[in-house]
């Protein structure tokens, strides 16, 4: 007989709503999609005949198009709306606009939007599985689950894993949903970044914070570099982007610190030259653009499971 | 209530005299793959191709297929079947496919192996071969080798035990509940 798997919840909020099991379950799944992603028909009749909208409120290239990447190899139809072409702009409200979505028989709703909460407020008024693809400075779970399906296969496991994360911890959704993956499966995860970016307070989620980069880095087996959000930086979090550099910015000569084997993400866009040197970043220990290709499987594996979920 | 269809000796009887209608259909065993479906079909696969070593002296490649993502009813299923690996690392472009499941009954899982299938190659043919053919299709699919017809009534439930998977090899006939 074929085994099941039920999730719980028909939404994608976050990884803090998740159990680690749910979690184990999407990255064995995705691995099951990298798979199709290496033949030469990459597209898979499991979701066909469901609808799935991408409804993003903030600007983004590679989310979205990953997502919708994912959505059509699951044979999905998919309508992307984003706020600069959306009834948004005449003055619509947020639940409007998700009902009116819903009213067109959307299955699957990915939103992405500046306000922290959206998609926890969504999912409770509308039928369609809604993904978090990215809640103001809240959550980007889908990225944690794919730099966690990265790190498997490139380290066969997370327990015991130290864990650099390095840059704008405080507005970073990413570096969020990644604090909450990463401690549930056991890694030491260590947060590195100027004192006004790295708030001592979320000591509390059970990670070691650090302001300068030749303690936090040594011998860490994974170091994980955040963008600098330049439309966030207008209230002086650090003196200017050249000092940051200096201290913060993930170089050749910084990355011998870590551990020999140690592999290096970056979330994207990368600002080069900034936070990391091209040096690294197209040297042999970036597996950066593996995770692109990793977060198209990694998404195909959430809208199936959910897919599963009837409401 | 269960009753016992074959024990190891008749399932590996069985298997033998599959092995040998496989080389015989095919007049020997050129382009010949097998392909089993995901996961009792895996082992029989494993089983034919190593019988058909002891016959004719040659190892045929045997490939795993998953066919979750190929159902039919997603969504009409509470939760979503489990996506296991699929693991067929030759080209089947060209072949003759044996197909292999350990029992054969709506014609579903077929159904969605053969698309699976579909998407990765174009086989010069499919066979399909299944160990226990219970009956009650509900899609024009045939069994080309057939371990053993057993006419069953729809309460009734298939048991394939295989000792891969850390039991005794052995086929169980369930009895379901009375309507």
């Amino acid at each position: 007989m074929t085994a099941e798997c039920t999730f719980k919840s028909k939404d994608l909020l976050g990884i803090k709503e998740l159990s680690k099991d749910e979690i184990a379950l999407i990255l064995d799944t995705a691995s099951g999609f990298r798979d199709v992603l290496r033949r030469d028909i990459k597209k898979v009749p499991a979701l066909r005949g469901k609808t799935a909208v991408n409804l993003f409120f903030e600007p983004s290239t590679r989310t979205r198009t990953s997502f919708e990447l994912a959505e059509k190899r699951l044979s999905l139809d998919v309508l992307n709306l984003s706020v600069t072409t959306s009834s948004v702009v005449k003055g619509e409200t947020l639940m409007d606009t998700a009902l009116n979505v819903q009213a067109l028989g959307a299955d699957f709703m990915v939103i992405r939007h500046p306000s922290s909460g959206v998609p926890h407020l969504l999912s409770g008024n509308i039928k369609a599985s809604v993904i978090n693809a990215g809640d103001g400075t809240n959550e980007h779970p889908t990225q944690a689950l794919l730099d966690a399906f990265t790190i498997m296969e490139k380290k066969g496991r997370i327990e015991g894993l130290r864990v650099a994360i390095v840059g704008d911890i405080l507005h970073s959704r990413v570096a969020k949903s990644n604090i909450y993956l990463l401690t549930k499966f056991g890694a030491e995860v260590r947060l590195i970044g100027p004192p006004t970016l790295v708030p001592k307070r979320l000591e509390q989620l059970g990670v070691k914070t650090f302001y300068d980069m030749e303690t936090g880095l040594k011998d860490a087996d994974v170091i994980m570099m955040l963008r600098i959000q330049m439309e966030r930086q207008d209230r002086g979090f650090f003196p200017s982007t050249l000092e940051y550099s200096r201290y913060w910015g993930l170089n050749m000569e910084r990355l011998s610190l870590a551990d020999k084997e140690a592999i290096v993400m970056h979330p994207g866009p990368m600002n080069r030259g900034l936070e990391i040197a091209s040096d690294v970043a197209d040297g042999p220990r970036s597996v950066i653009l593996e995770q692109v290709t990793n977060g198209i499987a990694v998404r195909m594996a959430v809208m199936y499971l959910l897919g599963g979920v009837r409401g | 209530m269960s009753r016992e269809l074959l024990n190891n000796k008749e399932m590996d009887r069985a298997i033998t005299r599959m092995a040998h209608e496989i080389i015989e259909r095919n007049k020997g065993i050129e382009q010949i793959c097998f392909v089993g479906i995901q996961r009792g079909g895996v082992h029989l696969s494993s089983r034919l191709s190593a019988k058909i070593k002891d016959i004719e002296g040659v190892d045929l490649p045997v490939g795993s297929l998953d066919i979750s993502l190929y159902r039919d009813d997603v969504g009409i299923r509470k939760g979503q079947p489990v996506v296991r690996k699929t693991d067929i690392l030759f080209d089947i472009t060209g072949k003759k496919v044996v197909l292999v499941d350990d029992v054969l009954f709506t014609g579903r899982s077929i159904r969605a192996a053969l698309d699976a299938l579909m998407d990765m190659g174009r086989p010069d043919a499919i066979q399909l071969g299944v160990l226990i053919d219970r009956g009650h299709r509900e899609l024009p699919i045939k069994a080309d080798y057939v371990g053993k017809n057993i006419p069953t009534s729809l309460s009734e439930k298939i048991k394939v035990q295989l000792k891969e998977e850390g039991m005794e090899d052995r086929v169980m006939l369930i009895q379901g509940k009375r309507d």
